[in-house]
C-alpha cells in the first residue's frame, strides 16, 4: 500500500483510505479509479491510473498529483480557449484538449437571439466547462448559473498568452503559493488563468508583462522561499537596481 | 352540481383546445393532474419494497479545483481592473463561508445525534439527582423551604417599601395642595 506523499504508478492498488466521519465516504480525485472488477464483491480496491504523487486532504479527499501537459476537460474547470470556428449558433473553441469545445452564442452575459455577442475568430475566451464527457465534445459557457459573467467572457485588451504545464497552473492557483500576490504587491496587472495550461497576463507595459511572465515560468520548480527571493530580485531589476 | 361537473369533465378535447376555452382547459388539466397525484401517492406507498441502499463508499471527483482547493483564475492586482477586483473580494468571502460551513458539518454533531445523546444524558442526570435525594433528602427539602421563605421575605419587603413610598407621595401631594390653597 503506497503512502500519501509517495510516488504511485498506474496499476498500483490502494487500500485503507480514510472516509469522512459523518458519512463514511471517501472522495477520489483525478488519477484514482474504483476497480470495476471488484465493484460487485464490495472489496474496496482503488487503482491508480496516473503516474504521480498520491495526495490527501483532510478529511477524506485523495488524488494523484501528476505532471501533465495535455489537458483533459473536466466539468467545472475555468479555462482559456481560442475561438477557431464560427458555425451558426455555436463557436468552436480550442481549449487544448483532443477536441474543440462548443460555445453557444447565447452563453454570454446579456446575449439574446437578437443581440449577439461580439466574438471574432482568434479571440480569447475565459470560460467554464459545463459538459465534459469522454464520449462527447466538451461544452463551455461564459456565464454562471445566474446568467452573470462573473469574470468570464471574451478577453480582448492585448496582454500575453502563456502556454505552460498543467502543474504550473495548479501550483500558482493554490492557496499556499505567494507568487501572484507578491507580484501584485508591486506591479498592477490583470490575469486570467485557465486550468488547461494557459495563462493570460496583462501588465501596464510590455516590459512589465514580460517580467511577470518570466517570473511565472521560473516559479514552476521552486519552493515558496525561492519564489519570494526571485520576485524580490526581479522587481529590483525592473526598477533599475 | 354533479351534473355540471360531469358536463365539464366531458368537454371534448377539440373544444378545450379552442382559445376561449383555455382557462377551463387549464383547470381540467390541473384537476386531472391532482387526481393522478393522489392515485400516485397511494400507488407508490403500496409498492415500496425496502431495498438496501447499495453501499458505495466512494465519490468520484474528477476536478483538481475541488481537490486542491484552487482559487478562481481571474485576478487583478493594485486596481488594474476594479471590476475583477470587486469580484475577487466577494468570491473570497463566499468561498470562506462555504468552507467554514463544510468544516462545521464535518466536525459538528448533527441534530439526530444530538437528540440521541441528550436523551441518554437526561437519563444519567436524572439518576444523579435521584441518588442525591436518596442520600440526603432532608437537606434538599430544607434548602428548598429556605429559598421559598427568603423569596417571600423579599417580596414582603418590596411591598412594604412600595407602600411607604406611596404614603410619602400622598403626603407630599397633600402638602402641595394645602400650600396652593
Amino acid at each position: 500500500m503506497p503512502e500519501v506523499g509517495s510516488v504511485v504508478l498506474p496499476g498500483d492498488v490502494i487500500t485503507d483510505l480514510k472516509g469522512s466521519e459523518s458519512s463514511g465516504k471517501t472522495v477520489l480525485g483525478p488519477g484514482l479509479r474504483i476497480d470495476s472488477q471488484n465493484v460487485q464483491d464490495e472489496r474496496n480496491e482503488i487503482v491508480v491510473c496516473k503516474p504521480g504523487i498520491l495526495r490527501h486532504r483532510d478529511p477524506n479527499v485523495y488524488w494523484v498529483d501528476s505532471h501533465q501537459k495535455r489537458y483533459i476537460p473536466t466539468k467545472g474547470d475555468s479555462i482559456i480557449g481560442i475561438v477557431t470556428i464560427k458555425s451558426g449558433d455555436n463557436f468552436r473553441v480550442d481549449i487544448g484538449s483532443n477536441e474543440l469545445a462548443s460555445l453557444s452564442y447565447l452563453a454570454f452575459e446579456g446575449a439574446t437571439k437578437r443581440n449577439r455577442p461580439d466574438v471574432k475568430i482568434g479571440d480569447l475566451v475565459y470560460a467554464r466547462i459545463v459538459v465534459a464527457n469522454k464520449d462527447m465534445e466538451p461544452e463551455i459557457v461564459c456565464i454562471d448559473s445566474m446568467g452573470r459573467s462573473s469574470g468570464l467572457g471574451v478577453i480582448r485588451e492585448g496582454g500575453f498568452l502563456l502556454h505552460c504545464s498543467l502543474n504550473l497552473v495548479r501550483k500558482i492557483l493554490s492557496k499556499e503559493c505567494p507568487l501572484l500576490k507578491l507580484l501584485g504587491s508591486t506591479l498592477p496587472y490583470e490575469t486570467a488563468i485557465g486550468m488547461n495550461g494557459r495563462i493570460w497576463i496583462k501588465g501596464r507595459s510590455t516590459v512589465e508583462t514580460i517580467t511577470i511572465i518570466n517570473a511565472i515560468e521560473k516559479s514552476e520548480f521552486s519552493s515558496n522561499e525561492q519564489i519570494k527571493a526571485m520576485v524580490r530580485q526581479t522587481m529590483d531589476h525592473l526598477s533599475g537596481f | 352540481m354533479e351534473a355540471k361537473q360531469k358536463a365539464k369533465a366531458n368537454l371534448s378535447k377539440h373544444l378545450l383546445q379552442m382559445k376561449f376555452m383555455q382557462r377551463s382547459a387549464l383547470r381540467v388539466q390541473k384537476e386531472e393532474y391532482e387526481q393522478d397525484k393522489c392515485i400516485d401517492d397511494e400507488h407508490w406507498k403500496r409498492d415500496i419494497v425496502v431495498l438496501k441502499p447499495k453501499q458505495n463508499k466512494f465519490v468520484l471527483e474528477p476536478s483538481y479545483t475541488y481537490c486542491e482547493e484552487l482559487r478562481f483564475g481571474r485576478m487583478s492586482h493594485k486596481g488594474f481592473n476594479p471590476e475583477i477586483e470587486k469580484l475577487m473580494t466577494t468570491q473570497d468571502r463566499d468561498l470562506d463561508l462555504v468552507r467554514a460551513e463544510e468544516h462545521e458539518k464535518e466536525t459538528s454533531v448533527n441534530d439526530e445525534e444530538m437528540a440521541k445523546r441528550y436523551s441518554s444524558l437526561v437519563g444519567t442526570i436524572a439518576k444523579k439527582f435521584t441518588k442525591r435525594q436518596n442520600e440526603k433528602p432532608v437537606d434538599s427539602d430544607e434548602s428548598e423551604e429556605g429559598e421559598i421563605m427568603a423569596s417571600v421575605r423579599n417580596s414582603k419587603k418590596k411591598r412594604y417599601t412600595y407602600s411607604v413610598t406611596s404614603e410619602k407621595h400622598i403626603e407630599r401631594k397633600q402638602k402641595y395642595v394645602k400650600q396652593k390653597t
